[in-house]
């Protein structure tokens, strides 16, 4: 669990970000991103996050690919498993209608970018290109040509997200500190 | 200005960036109390990062509860060494409020054991934590990362949430339980009517309410997205926590002229037994839509209905008749002073008698991980909060939640069965 939830993170914080795109349903809760029988063993959560949901997701999601979904999503526990999984399959950035509030802030706290964009859901197909501005908020269907604006994220929040996370923020507060 | 909620006040009396906040400010706050359970471990590793190894810290040991709840006894080796790692990690912190394999869940020991108190403000690494508004304190869950800058700085971000009124009104009818008022809620306005938002559950039926009612719903409300879910301030809360600690108990009440994002207005007079259907909490059904269906297996336990009423209201339904055989079902104590007080009752007896399998207190079968999964194609009644799919294991298994008397009278007949028949 160390390794895998210390892992792979978001990477630098880039103001503009390309992707492929998955669309997933409303409701997507934490125990589809990390069902807790496979707790017990991180490779087999790695082989089968979101299966029920999109069966294809765990063989096929690439490196640098982006979510986009309905409302609520990762909604249910409070296992930060749910936002490293996707990380570590790869997962840069994801839109969704909404967000559920752990899910959220726990996303915020490993510099994954996160964006409320209303009615994003129908505006894309599996295998579409996205491209976001984060700072804006701003998406667009690259296929479709479409422009959608979300809701900004707070500037403090933001701030998280470009200093790479809540982590490097506390460690850089101790070493100040010392 | 104009008044405040229950949640701008204590936000407010905890805020390091002025009291002068409204809802939507990004806010830093001073934490009251940090729990914590088995996601300590992760907090353990985390510690290692800091250097040098003499500034690894927490905050205030004092301000620190840890629990094991979600694997115990430890079911597997690797859980055994995660319990090692945290059990060494507390005693070198100098953490005396440790709870280890026996005293049971996180959200019925806290305040069991006085740790909560009106108007603290409070985080764990739990979802759940917003049982803890039903004692009148602001409380919620977070992930692994938060709960590791929380136990070293003893404050976090709050977003200054926006508060909903659930106004309840009119006397419950019999079997049915605040469990069937909290499910009407998801049923009606969705399982996210309250994300980010803090709810004030209020009313006649809600002052009524015995305070373990209440923790199901302050509970239950972080189904419904809620990142606080306020029980009634009244002189019950008071007269419980009294009991158990010797700290001063001054409640947090709402300003006559709060602002409330949006009132709803619910009379429960006539209100039927309510099932959350799979797979998610907010698809419910009238139980006289669901009854008949055939369940494997009865699950009364969990954070949300695992208390001693719960425990004795499935005892009279159950009393001295059998559950079939091809049912099973599972009784789980939210804690050992539970536990030991139905054992004393009779309650337990009871139930074993029924054909109930009594285990000890734990989160058990609604976590999924620890014992009463479900095989492909099996069905469960669950007094627990989530009928996620994969929840309580297969991904081809159903789950249903209703409340303690509906999982006692669907045990008995092994199809849901309405309460209200015993």
């Amino acid at each position: 669990m160390a390794a895998l939830l210390g892992g792979k993170g978001s990477g630098e914080y880039k103001e503009n970000i390309k992707g492929k795109v998955w669309v997933f349903p409303d409701n997507v809760d934490t125990d589809v991103i990390s069902p807790s029988r496979y707790l017990e063993n991180l490779q087999e959560m790695l082989d089968h996050t979101c299966e029920s949901v999109i069966k294809e997701f765990p063989s096929k999601v690439q490196d640098g690919d982006i979510i986009v979904a309905g409302r609520n999503f990762g909604c249910g526990s409070s296992r930060e498993t749910a936002p490293a999984i996707l990380q570590e399959k790869g997962i840069v950035a994801i839109v969704a209608e909404s967000f559920a509030r752990i899910f959220y802030r726990s996303s915020l706290a490993r510099a994954l970018p996160v964006l409320e964009v209303n009615e994003v859901s129908k505006e894309f197909q599996t295998g579409d290109e996205i491209e976001i501005n984060i700072p804006n908020a701003e998406i667009t269907n690259l296929r479709t040509g479409k422009t959608l604006k979300g809701k900004k994220i707070h500037p403090i929040l933001l701030n998280l997200l470009k200093i790479g996370g809540l982590e490097k923020q506390l460690l850089a507060e101790l070493k100040e500190n010392k | 200005m104009s008044g405040q909620t229950i949640a701008e006040k204590i936000l407010a009396n905890h805020s390091l960036s002025g009291s002068d906040i409204k809802p939507d400010d990004i806010i830093i706050a001073k934490l009251d109390l940090v729990m914590s359970h088995i996601g300590t471990g992760k907090v353990v590793l985390d510690f290692r990062k800091i250097r040098p190894s003499k500034i690894r810290k927490v905050f205030d040991p004092n301000k620190i509860v840890v629990i094991f709840d979600h694997y115990n006894p430890a079911p597997s080796e690797r859980w055994a060494s995660v319990h090692d790692l945290i059990r060494n990690f507390v005693k070198k912190q100098g953490i005396k409020d440790f709870y280890d394999i026996k005293e049971g869940i996180c959200h019925q020991v806290l305040p069991e054991q006085g740790h909560v108190r009106p108007g603290m403000l409070i985080v764990g690494g739990d979802s759940h934590t917003t049982t803890y508004g039903a004692f009148n304190a602001a409380s919620c869950g977070l992930g692994n990362t938060d709960l590791f800058y929380a136990y070293v700085k003893g404050e976090l971000w709050f977003r200054v949430p926006h508060t909903i009124q659930f106004k309840i009104t009119g006397k419950l009818p019999q079997s049915v339980m605040s469990k069937d008022i909290i499910i009407k809620i998801a049923g009606d306005h969705t399982a996210e009517v309250a994300t980010y938002k803090a709810i004030e559950f209020t009313g006649d039926t809600m002052e009524n309410l015995s305070i373990a009612s209440r923790m199901t719903m302050s509970n239950f409300a972080l189904e419904l997205g809620a990142k606080f879910a306020f029980g009634v301030p009244d002189q019950k809360v008071v007269d419980w926590v009294k009991e158990r600690t010797t700290e001063p108990i001054e409640l947090v009440k709402p300003d006559p002229d709060a602002v409330y994002e949006k009132t709803y207005e619910i009379d429960v007079s006539n209100l039927e037994p309510q099932i959350s259907c799979p797979h998610t909490v907010d698809n419910v059904k009238p139980i006289s839509e669901v009854v008949g269906t055939k369940i494997n297996q009865a699950f009364l336990g969990s954070c949300t209905n695992g208390r001693l009423e719960d425990l004795e209201i499935a005892a009279k339904i159950l009393e001295g008749k059998r559950i079939p055989n091809h049912v099973r079902m599972i009784v789980t104590p939210a804690s050992q002073e539970i536990w030991i007080k139905a054992a004393k009752s009779g309650v337990s007896e009871t139930l074993i008698n029924a054909g109930a399998v009594i285990t000890n207190p734990s989160c058990g079968a609604c976590f999924g991980a620890l014992g009463g999964m479900l095989a492909s194609g099996e069905k469960c009644i669950s007094s627990s909060n989530r009928n996620f799919q994969g929840r309580m294991g297969s991904a081809a298994a159903e789950v249903y939640l209703g409340s303690p008397a509906t999982v006692a009278a669907s045990a008995l007949k092994g199809e849901i069965t309405d309460p209200r028949d015993f």
